[in-house]
């Protein structure tokens, strides 16, 4: 009889049946693994994502394009007003709007990478109850989408740049590189608070909070040469004040090298991020639970 | 005999209560009770209670086979699914599944209103684990199964729900997994598509593929599958070849048509008085499913008599929109004083098959007592409305009004 459980079990290694993958499914255990290759094997699914995101928010293209130009504008225009006119904050001797829009490019990146990969998880609930995948996929995509608004707002810098009389320098090649490392800081800050929002639900509000605070701790609106060493070395712990000053320089030439701030980020974004992943991953296998 | 395709050991899955009672965690909370923990001397309030949603299941599947889950609501089934599908990990015990394992749990999980019903092919089939090319590769065949060709470059949100269905369905049915893992999908669509589906899942089957079924249609797990295997309250009571295991299981209906719902605790209402046990009846107290233009009985029983006391409940249909309403105080009660129980008794019930959710509550001069979300799940069998067979419910509607057709001259 079919299925019977006291018959002799043959082995899970049949030769014709070695080449298909076995499954093993354990009870979730305290120790856990980055699972890097298994965010590769989806890599398709990550694609997707993406596309989706892309295809849904640029469908109306000028709405989706403007709005990623927008926002960083609309706040440089403030900060020029308050800050640079009425309370003459210094700007590294370069115009004050394009001091601050060189900053507030990649730190809208993040912001907006932040929020919306806190709730990107609870927003696919419907996902991670019915189908399984790493669901890192989510967060990383949502941080992924946001690159194409920073490219859009970067081409804006570029116009501005130009606009005040203002080359590159060859310092330059390092922007994508703090590209990376603002990448790097949105997705270990995101991947956080997305898995602290699906296990506490009232996270979703402190989050904007966290982003407000996070900024004014940022030199966006203020030069971070207003410290002397070794605090400015220091300030360097918040990853964003590398990827700020970092690209500052790259672009603009400002001369202080931040050399010892940026490599305080990268280590400061590194360690981000890996515990992010290894707390997510830790609480992932709950999520379908508790979502 | 094959090779084994799914071995399952003593799979057992517990969940905290809070969880059952739908409550989230509030970081806040969190915080406050560390805090509290810290002041107090290091012990914890309460401790939480647990339940076991399956207990050590123990089963083995061999390549080939289509074996159907049977078992009533909350018996643990989509529990399982849920552990084979890797959506949620088990507490104890340990699954070990040869090849691909693809789950339908619901048909249209990840589509996107806005896109288009060619964007969501490809994007549902990543999200059910197909890669790009594979999706290239069945892209016409998809399309051709779904039936839906003439509207494939405009938005989902502009389908009907039936061709939604058909799309999603047509996306999953060509995954091609060694393991495939249905649950309830075969509900949707109308009479003809659903055969399809079926046929669908036989080609499957004849093609070496192990199958995992599960369904309220005893008439497609009997036509199915080989096996059957009946979960009772998280246990495994019977693994025999699908018409003894079916039989077991319609044997255990006789006790499924009552509902003791007096431990609940997701109750609303002052609760001076209180629903105790539901018991849904066809014919003459004759226990077992309702059906079609038969008689129904409902059954509240109540902890105390008040006076002014009322029952009422509400019927919604199996996508959550409500049907119909019926109130003790809004009728003449036949019948002495009250008494620890209300009947309402419906001569021919005139819903489509289907599975209908109850929601039950208890009012005294026009305060609400009790009331239960979700009292009870009652399922309609398949029946004559004047003599005339009724097809199983779809987005059509949920009711069936006795008439008639003429074609005059």
């Amino acid at each position: 009889m079919i299925g019977s459980r006291e018959m002799k079990l043959p082995k899970l290694t049949a030769q014709t049946e070695a080449a298909l993958p076995v499954t093993v499914i354990r009870p979730a255990s305290g120790w856990v693994t980055l699972g890097v290759r298994e965010i590769w094997e989806f890599r398709e699914l990550l694609f997707f994502f993406v596309w989706r995101d892309l295809k849904v928010r640029y469908r109306q293209t000028l709405l989706g394009a403007s709005w990623a130009v927008i926002q960083p504008l609309s706040t440089m225009v403030i900060f020029s007003v308050f800050f640079g006119r009425l309370a003459r904050v210094p700007s590294d001797g370069v115009p004050y709007p394009v001091f601050s829009f060189a900053g507030l490019v990649p730190w809208t990146f993040f912001a907006t990478a932040l929020t919306q990969a806190s709730t990107s998880l609870v927003l696919h609930q419907n996902l991670v109850k019915k189908v399984y995948f790493p669901r890192l996929v989510i967060p990383i995509a949502v941080v992924l989408v946001g690159i194409v608004d920073f490219a859009i707002a970067f081409v804006v810098l570029i116009g501005m740049m130009a606009f005040y009389g203002l080359t590159p320098t060859w310092h330059v090649v390092w922007a994508p590189l703090l590209l990376v490392l603002a990448i790097i800081t949105a997705l270990g800050a995101g991947i956080w608070f997305a898995a602290l929002n699906v296990r506490y639900r009232d996270v979703q509000y402190l989050v904007p909070f966290l982003a407000q605070m996070w900024l004014f701790m940022t030199p966006v609106a203020y030069p971070s040469s207003l410290l002397g060493e070794p605090w400015r070395t220091v300030y360097g712990l918040n990853p964003m004040v590398g990827v700020v000053e970092g690209f500052r320089w790259a672009l603009l030439g400002t001369t202080t090298a931040p050399g010892p701030t940026v490599a305080m980020s990268v280590a400061a974004a590194l360690a981000l991020l890996v515990g992010a992943v290894y707390f997510f991953r830790r609480v992932e296998s709950t999520f379908a639970d508790t979502v | 005999m094959s090779a084994l395709a799914i071995r399952i050991e003593g799979v057992g899955k517990e969940f905290p209560l809070s969880r059952v009672r739908d409550q989230y965690p509030t970081l806040r909370a969190a915080l406050a009770s560390g805090a509290q923990r810290l002041v107090g001397g290091g012990r914890r309030a309460r401790a939480e209670g647990r339940f076991w949603a399956l207990r050590d299941v123990s089963v083995d599947v061999h390549a080939g086979e289509v074996v159907a889950i049977i078992g009533n609501n909350g018996a643990g089934k989509s529990t399982l699914l849920k552990i084979l599908s890797r959506i949620t990990p088990p507490t104890t015990g340990r699954i070990e599944a040869r090849g691909r394992l693809g789950s339908l749990l619901e048909v249209g999980t990840g589509f996107h209103a806005e896109l288009t019903g060619r964007e969501n092919v490809y994007l549902n089939g990543a999200i059910l684990g197909m890669r790009k090319a594979e999706i290239d590769r069945k892209f016409d065949e998809i399309v051709a199964f779904s039936e839906v060709e003439r509207f494939l470059d405009m938005p989902v949100k502009h389908y009907s729900s039936g061709m939604q269905v058909r799309l999603a369905f047509a996306v999953a049915a060509h995954l091609e997994p060694e393991i495939l893992v249905v649950d309830e999908v075969l509900a949707v669509g109308d009479a003809a598509f659903q055969k399809k589906c079926l046929g669908k899942m036989q080609t499957v089957s004849r093609e070496g593929r192990t199958v995992l079924f599960v369904s309220h249609n005893l008439g497609a797990v009997r036509a199915l599958c080989d096996r059957g295997i009946v979960l009772q309250h998280g246990v495994v009571t019977v693994d025999a070849p699908v018409a003894k295991a079916v039989a077991a299981y319609l044997a255990t209906l006789e006790d499924a048509s009552a509902y003791d719902v007096a431990e609940r605790t997701d109750r609303h209402g002052k609760g001076d008085v209180r629903l105790t046990r539901i018991e849904v009846t066809s014919d003459d107290d004759a226990p077992g499913t309702l059906t079609t233009g038969r008689p129904a009985r409902f059954r509240f029983h109540v902890s105390d008599v008040l006076p002014g006391m009322s029952c009422a409940f509400d019927v919604f249909d199996p996508l959550g929109q409500q049907i119909t309403y019926f109130n003790s105080s809004l009728s003449e009660i036949a019948g002495s004083a009250p008494g620890h129980a209300f009947v309402c008794d419906i001569d021919e019930l005139l819903l489509v098959p289907g599975r209908y959710r109850i929601d039950a509550a208890l009012s005294c001069n026009g305060e609400l007592q009790d009331k239960l979300e979700g009292a009870v799940f009652v399922d309609v069998d398949h029946g004559l409305v004047r003599g005339w067979p009724v097809p199983t419910f779809t987005q059509y509607g949920s009711v069936v009004l006795p008439h008639r057709w003429t074609t005059p001259a």
